[in-house]
């Protein structure tokens, strides 16, 4: 008797211990908050946010200036310079003008010597780098002519995702999960684990190479009251909710800015948003099964994942906590060449 | 109906809290007083502005009929009637009935000379509406962050809400309160069965007593908290149900604006694992 009371009391006080230790560091926000109605009042269709994160966010989402405008050039690239496969139709100090802002972009610590080696002609494709660039240009003037319903007319550059970096910051690779035991507990299907992928839940850690690779089924709500018709099982909605999670994350935005949750499947009840993120999760997938996957082999070792596959690319690569990267400010009126 | 013939030594007057002896009477069953007046006015003015708000609504299918609050562009200032101005009035009248009931309970324990805890415990359930409607809109700057008045609208409400912060169950407060309430349910369902179990022995047999019931769960679990002990335990697991129901909810927006999943990385981050 004496003995279950001691117990209950000393477990009682390890849970005490835990709770004011999480009320004390978990990093509590204040008012006031920041809020932005989306649908009917009433409803809960609000995006909600910390005005004192948002005004980092907006700081270090400020864009750049762009490099000095310059006459095209008499001669076009491809005259001058040898193996300009292709930029060969700027004009060469338009492509110099480019050269010096992918460097700006991508690699200004490293500099040009990140793509051209330093020991021989600007023309050689010795360094991986450089093959990797050359495709990303045809990738970036890819997504700019035939991804409108994605990017619009803001359309992306090598800064939306390198900002500064020659690997962006948030890249993707499969991910297998620890080591765990086998037989009747060999799989989980990635759950149980908080995962970072995941915005820290336990849902499947790894929601990119079923969606963002393969061509994964993402829909899962039934489309009529009981659920009759559907073949989807909880497992599979989990591994969606991983998925909806990272875009959330990803963007910076809650479950509202694109979905109804009163029915979640329907596009009569959905914000316009949730259009245009359909249309990013086929732009992810084709950007990493057509530009990056095929890069596997050029890229060394120690670029690729545990399980030898290339970096892919997320909703927060070019996102990277922004409803709109670079507060929706475009710069191809400044590099009218990357829209092909 | 016919007054039960002990009833009539605990009508006494006295112990009204406002308004003297000029309330202090019964109708039927009923105790009136100040507060039962204000209850009914509330209730009746409430009720009313409901049934307005519907007929001004598209529908009459009780399902479906919605009074919501004022778009968020009105803040904390007063909507016209139609665009949740209403919603404002009505809330205005269910605090005005809750808290009259709250105060006629009092009242009505005061005359009886016993504790305050059913008015208190009433109070709680007040507290986590107030903490909705007032509270937490005020906290976060606009009245329309309170929940429309409708049998659906309300649960749509509350799902999207839930979705502002990606995955309400990992919301320690939400939680705790989840585990109150079912814990709530199971202590009552134990207490009612083993009530029952004592008042129903096998034909022939006496009505067991407290020692039965005592005996019982002291076999079973080591341990019977008695007979008073089990309705402070009730008490406690459901005041607290409501509680952190209403902190859960507090908590959403004016404290935490990201996904709730996030709250936890401080127990990722603890030295010892990490």
């Amino acid at each position: 008797m004496k003995a279950v009371f001691v117990a209950t009391v000393a477990l009682g006080a390890v849970g005490a211990v835990f709770g004011v230790l999480g009320v004390l560091i978990s990093g509590w926000e204040r008012p006031p908050v920041d809020t932005k109605q989306v649908g009917f009042r009433g409803v809960g269709m609000e995006q909600v946010t910390n005005p004192r994160e948002e005004a980092k966010l907006i700081a270090q989402d400020q864009l750049p200036e762009p490099q000095f405008p310059v006459d095209p050039g008499s001669e076009p690239a491809s005259e001058v310079y040898q193996n300009v496969q292709v930029l060969g139709d700027l004009g060469v100090d338009e492509f110099i003008r480019l050269m010096a802002a992918i460097t700006e972009w991508v690699s200004p610590e490293q500099g040009c010597a990140y793509c051209h080696s330093e020991d021989e002609e600007f023309s050689s494709d010795s360094l991986h780098t450089k093959v990797v660039a050359r495709r990303m240009i045809e990738m970036t003037r890819h997504i700019n002519a035939n991804w409108q319903t994605h990017v619009g007319q803001t359309g992306v550059t090598c800064l939306s995702c390198h900002r500064g970096q020659p690997v962006p910051q948030n890249v993707w690779f499969t991910d297998h999960g620890p080591p765990q035991a086998l037989g009747m507990a060999a799989d989980r299907d990635g759950q149980n684990l908080a995962g970072a992928a995941v915005g820290s839940t336990s849902l499947p850690f790894d929601p990119f190479t079923p969606f963002l690779s393969n061509d994964g089924t993402i829909r899962v709500a039934s489309t009529q009251a009981l659920p009759a018709g559907s073949d989807r099982n909880i497992k599979q909605t989990e591994s969606t909710y991983g998925l909806m999670i990272h875009m959330s994350e990803a963007l910076g935005v809650n479950c509202t800015f694109c979905h109804n949750s009163r029915s979640f499947f329907d596009w009569e009840q959905s914000p316009p948003q949730r259009v245009t993120a359909w249309h990013g999760i086929r732009l992810a997938r084709e950007l990493n099964n057509e530009f990056l996957d095929p890069l596997t082999d050029v890229f060394p070792d120690n670029r690729l994942g545990p399980l030898g596959d290339v970096a892919k690319i997320n909703c927060a690569t070019c996102h990277n906590g922004a409803s709109k990267p670079f507060l929706g400010i475009s710069m191809l009126p400044d590099y009218p060449e990357l829209r092909e | 109906m016919a007054l039960l013939n002990f009833e009539r030594k605990y009508r006494v007057r006295g112990g009204t809290l406002v308004g003297g002896d000029l309330f202090d009477f019964w109708v039927g069953q009923f105790y009136v007083g100040f507060f039962g007046v204000t209850t009914i006015f509330f209730t009746l003015v409430g009720t009313a502005l409901i049934v307005w708000g519907a007929a001004l609504g598209p529908t009459w299918n009780l399902w479906q009929i919605s009074i919501a609050p004022p778009d968020l562009s009105y803040g904390l200032a007063l909507a016209p009637l139609r665009d949740g101005g209403l919603w404002q009035l009505i809330t205005v009248c269910a605090l005005g009935a809750f808290v009259s009931w709250a105060l006629r309970e009092v009242e009505i324990c005061r005359k009886l000379g016993i504790g305050y805890h059913v008015p208190i415990a009433f109070g709680v359930a007040i507290f986590a509406y107030f903490v909705l409607v007032v509270v937490r809109p005020v906290l976060m700057g606009a009245w329309g962050h309170g929940f429309p008045y409708g049998i659906i609208s309300h649960l749509d409400w509350v799902s999207n809400v839930g979705y502002q912060y990606l995955h309400f169950h990992y919301n320690p407060a939400h939680m705790l309160g989840v585990s109150f309430f079912f814990a709530t349910v199971f202590a009552l369902s134990l207490h009612g069965g083993l009530i029952l179990s004592a008042t129903n022995p096998k034909k022939g047999e006496p009505v067991k007593t407290p020692e039965h019931e005592n005996t019982f769960f002291r076999d079973t679990i080591g341990y019977s908290i008695g007979t008073l002990g089990i309705h402070r335990l009730g008490l406690f697991l459901a005041l607290n149900a409501g509680f952190w129901s209403a902190i859960c909810i507090l908590i959403s927006g004016p404290f935490w604006t990201r996904g709730w999943p996030e709250w936890w990385n401080w127990w990722l981050a603890l030295p010892i694992w990490s």
